[in-house]
């Protein structure tokens, strides 16, 4: 789309929503936010990239395709969970590592690891059917 | 036990591998496995014979009462040792028979995969588990049947025998499952110890037809035959195996299993003996009518379970007696049989009996194999075939409709009689015929299965005492639910069974004298028919057009029209239960409400009109998405700050990619569609609007249940270590759901990538991508 100002604020724009989607992915755990949310921040930001550059500048930003972005993110979601029956618990059962220096972190843990597993599985598909849209024009 | 069941599933997926090391010796080498299992066996003879039996159990899902149950009795045993010897030999001979041929590793796969599948099911105890490998027998046979797959006779033969023996194994889940349900145990031991309590049970007949439809559809009784010789068309190793030996047995196996429980009442004899009767004698007849040596045996396999059905109905000592003697008898001659029919037609290259003449001399193994294994078919002393054929005159004298029985047992056993000379002896006699190949004996591998299955059937005849307390006895127990005395002979005395044997033999001599003249007669009569084969074909064409019309009427390839049918349904669904149960007990409390409630309420109100309004497709999107914008604000101001956050990124998303769509598809102009079709959607609309407020005034009106609400709240984060209820739950308390979401995402994703790439290919013809591509958005937010 040629409008100058979108044109200029994107990059900007993007760089910070794509940072915020990160933010909303890793405090969702205990604030309003989570991988959905977060997944869907992160593709709204490329989306608005995709219309201000085209789509071809989008996949180069990417590195990966899109789609192959998302099939990680189910991977991961689904190593996340088979590591619980390494502990004996049955497949998706939250582990959390509690580190020495700070046993009251509570955070690193295979859950965390599903909700990116979310994220880029949401980022990925919408963004694909997005560059896909925007391409076959 | 367990091992040793799983233990051809796993060298089944060894078989290619081994096929490529061992080469010309792979039968060999794979035959060790069902000769140890054979063994393994083997060993629990002794311990059955005193009366004793084995069981074992391993839980697989416990909470819904299905165990991985096995229960070895005389009965489960007897046909444990006949699927692994006669498998030993049928791996054995397939290695010679498909020598050469590039898929022999995935043709013993598939052989070993149905032993192991023939072998859960004559074991299982659990019902569950006994339906599952009944299933895979299914399967693997429909694999075996199309092996051939690249001519359509076997991929139609192969579907056919799925189709109708699939059909029945559905039928005798619903079977099973009442008779659990009835018994109160999923285990078929305490399910048959008290059979009464299935018996006087009103869901009886329920049970008894659902199971009979699985027995019947599976062991080939008519009007269900016809899926037998049909399979002929797969390799001779499988016809020797499956569809004489064991799997069509199965169905026999079953009834005999259920006797104790479902057994002994009038409606089991009567069915039972009249199906068997009736099959026993359309096989014998449709034996005659064949020249090709592998569908004379399919049909005489079909008249031999049609023998077994109707002794097993007859239900007393000597039936069950005679039934498992000519159980054993059948499988032997019969397997021995197949196997010298494909080394006949592997050899000579033709299996048209009119062709094949003095083999005798150029393949002598073969022809004794035959001849003995056709002499016990035929039911000549000394072999074991006489003795299961007096007992079974025997018992047709002793049962219901004795004369109407006992005749047609005489004239059944008279065809068979010809048609085992037919198939066994004369192709071997008299001078060399005109066949495609110069006759030539097999390899040992080809000739080791049939001799030895015939001589065993030879030496059981004289032998009897052992066969009878080994194997006999034990078998004949179980299916009477009590200890049997059993006592095999060969010379019974001047009885009548005697006499009935020697009319027997005069009525077959007769019949294999006439047999041509009878053949063409017989084909005349026949030709002309009505058979279930047509049916079958008459069936499917009528599914595929039925399947046709519904898919024409639902599938139009309209957006439009899908929405409404949805639509319509929805209407329905919501406004049925309302009108059928009166008032929805709906309150319409007004509650005092601030400015900015209002606000969003004037905000629902002006978009909703907004998309009704317009004429312009994009203004309606963006009417649509200041709705949805609305409806974001709601969650936020009652407390769901995760949803409103969620609603508010999918409505941003869905107008980009709707405004993306809009501008792929052909513009119409104005977007108005007459008069009618306004005043029929508004009408739909407001019916579903109209049901949505209703209710949920209903549900506001009930006092609202916190049970989920506070357990989530109090272990959130004591258990989950979060104080986001919402994220925790998706993530953590309810993660399997969240992970098959993602995947749904993910199918939806590459769904729409493959239709915009077929779109892509059919530029001319945006209207049909472009109306599919909606419909997979919707799945994909």
């Amino acid at each position: 789309m040629n409008s100058l100002i979108l044109r200029t604020a994107t990059p900007f724009l993007v760089g910070l929503t794509v940072l915020f989607s990160i933010y909303v992915l890793l405090r969702g755990h205990n604030e309003p936010g989570g991988g959905f949310i977060g997944g869907l921040i992160g593709a709204s930001a490329f989306a608005t990239y995709t219309i201000a550059e085209g789509a071809e500048a989008t996949r180069r930003a990417l590195i990966a395709h899109p789609i192959a972005i998302a099939g990680f993110g189910l991977f991961i979601a689904g190593l996340s969970g088979v590591a619980s029956l390494l502990f004996g618990d049955a497949f998706l059962t939250g582990q959390w590592w509690f580190p020495a220096f700070n046993p009251e972190l509570k955070y690193l843990s295979t859950v965390v690891l599903f909700d990116i597993g979310v994220y880029l599985v949401v980022v990925g598909a919408i963004v694909s059917i997005i560059i896909g849209l925007e391409e076959n024009r | 036990m367990l091992a040793a069941l799983l233990s051809p599933f796993i060298l089944a997926l060894f078989a290619p591998v081994v096929r490529r090391f061992a080469g010309p010796m792979t039968g060999w080498a794979l035959a060790l496995a069902p000769a140890a299992l054979t063994l393994y066996f083997a060993r629990f003879i002794g311990p059955v014979a005193a009366g004793e039996t084995i069981s074992f159990s391993t839980p697989w899902a416990p909470s819904a009462g299905i165990m991985l149950s096995f229960y070895v009795d005389g009965l489960s045993l007897l046909f444990a040792l006949l699927i692994s010897g006669i498998g030993t030999f049928i791996v054995l001979y397939a290695g010679a028979y498909l020598k050469g041929h590039a898929d022999l590793g995935r043709f013993l796969m598939f052989i070993l995969m149905f032993m192991g599948s023939m072998l859960g099911l004559v074991l299982s105890d659990n019902v569950v588990t006994l339906f599952v490998f009944w299933e895979l027998t299914s399967i693997t046979s429909f694999l075996l049947i199309g092996f051939n797959h690249d001519k359509p006779r076997s991929r139609r033969a192969a579907l056919q025998a799925l189709v109708v023996t699939g059909g029945g194994g559905l039928a005798l889940l619903a079977g099973l499952l009442l008779m659990a349900q009835v018994g109160g145990s999923m285990e078929l031991s305490t399910l048959l110890a008290d059979g009464d309590i299935l018996r006087e049970h009103p869901w009886y007949l329920a049970m008894l037809i659902l199971v009979l439809a699985g027995a019947f559809t599976k062991s080939a009784q008519a009007p269900f035959n016809f899926w037998l010789p049909n399979a002929m068309e797969a390799p001779t190793p499988v016809s020797a195996y499956l569809h004489s030996a064991t799997m069509v047995k199965a169905g026999v196996y079953l009834l005999a299993r259920m006797n104790p429980g479902l057994g002994g009442t009038e409606i089991w004899q009567t069915l039972l003996v009249l199906f068997g009767a009736v099959t026993f004698l359309i096989g014998a007849v449709l034996a005659l009518r064949n020249t090709d040596l592998k569908l004379m045996l399919a049909q005489t396999t079909v008249a031999s379970l049609g023998l077994l059905v109707f002794l097993i109905g007859l239900g007393h000592d000597i039936a069950i007696q005679a039934a498992m003697a000519y159980l054993v008898a059948h499988s032997l001659f019969k397997g021995a049989l197949f196997m010298a029919a494909g080394c006949i037609d592997h050899e000579t290259g033709t299996r048209d009996i009119a062709k094949l003449s003095g083999l005798g001399r150029a393949m002598p193994v073969t022809a004794a194999a035959a001849a003995l294994a056709a002499l016990s078919m035929s039911g000549l002393p000394p072999f074991f075939g006489f003795i299961a054929k007096e007992f079974a005159y025997k018992a047709t004298l002793d049962g219901v409709w004795p004369l109407a029985i006992t005749g047609a047992a005489i004239l059944g056993n008279a065809l068979l009689f010809a048609v085992a000379f037919l198939v066994g002896v004369r192709p071997f006699l008299g001078k060399p015929g005109d066949t495609p190949k110069p006759p030539h004996e097999g390899t040992p591998s080809l000739w080791l299965g049939p001799i030895v299955l015939a001589v065993i059937g030879l030496l059981a005849g004289p032998l009897n005492g052992a066969a009878e307390t080994l194997v006999i006895a034990p078998a004949a127990s179980a299916v009477a639910g009590a200890p049997m005395a059993v006592d095999l002979y060969l010379w019974g005395g001047f009885e009548t069974p005697l006499f009935l044997s020697i009319l027997t033999v005069a009525l077959g001599a007769v019949l294999f004298w006439q047999a041509p003249a009878l053949r063409a007669l017989l084909a005349r009569m026949l030709d002309a028919l009505w058979g279930p084969d047509k049916g079958y074909d008459q069936f499917m064409d009528g599914l595929v057009a039925l399947a046709r019309g519904v898919t024409a009427r639902l599938q139009t390839g309209s957006l439009r029209h899908y929405l409404l049918i949805s639509f319509l349904v929805l209407a329905a669904a919501l406004t049925a239960p309302m009108i059928a149960t009166g008032a929805a007990g709906a309150q319409l409390v007004i509650s005092p409400a601030n400015f900015y409630v209002w606000g969003v309420a004037l905000l629902t109100i002006i978009g909703g009109l907004a998309i009704m309004i317009t004429q312009s497709r994009l203004i309606a999107i963006l009417s649509m998405g200041v709705l949805g914008m609305a409806v974001a604000f709601v969650f936020l101001m009652f407390g769901a700050p995760d949803l409103a956050f969620t609603q508010l990124m999918v409505e941003t998303l869905s107008v980009v990619i709707l405004a993306l769509v809009i501008a792929r598809l052909p513009v119409y102009g104005a977007d108005w569609r007459g008069w009618p079709r306004a005043v029929r959607d508004g009408a739909i609309g407001i019916v579903i609007g109209g049901a949505i407020t209703m209710l949920l005034l209903s549900i506001t009106s009930r006092p609202l249940d916190l049970t989920l609400s506070e357990y989530f709240a109090e272990k959130s984060y004591t258990e989950a270590f979060g104080r986001n209820i919402v994220n925790v739950i998706l993530v953590d308390f309810r993660a399997l759901d969240t992970f098959g979401e993602i995947a749904v995402v993910v199918i939806a994703g590459v769904a729409v990538l493959s239709l915009l790439a077929f779109g892509a290919g059919r530029r001319g013809e945006t209207a049909v991508s472009g109306e599919a591509l909606p419909r997979d958005k919707e799945k994909a937010r």
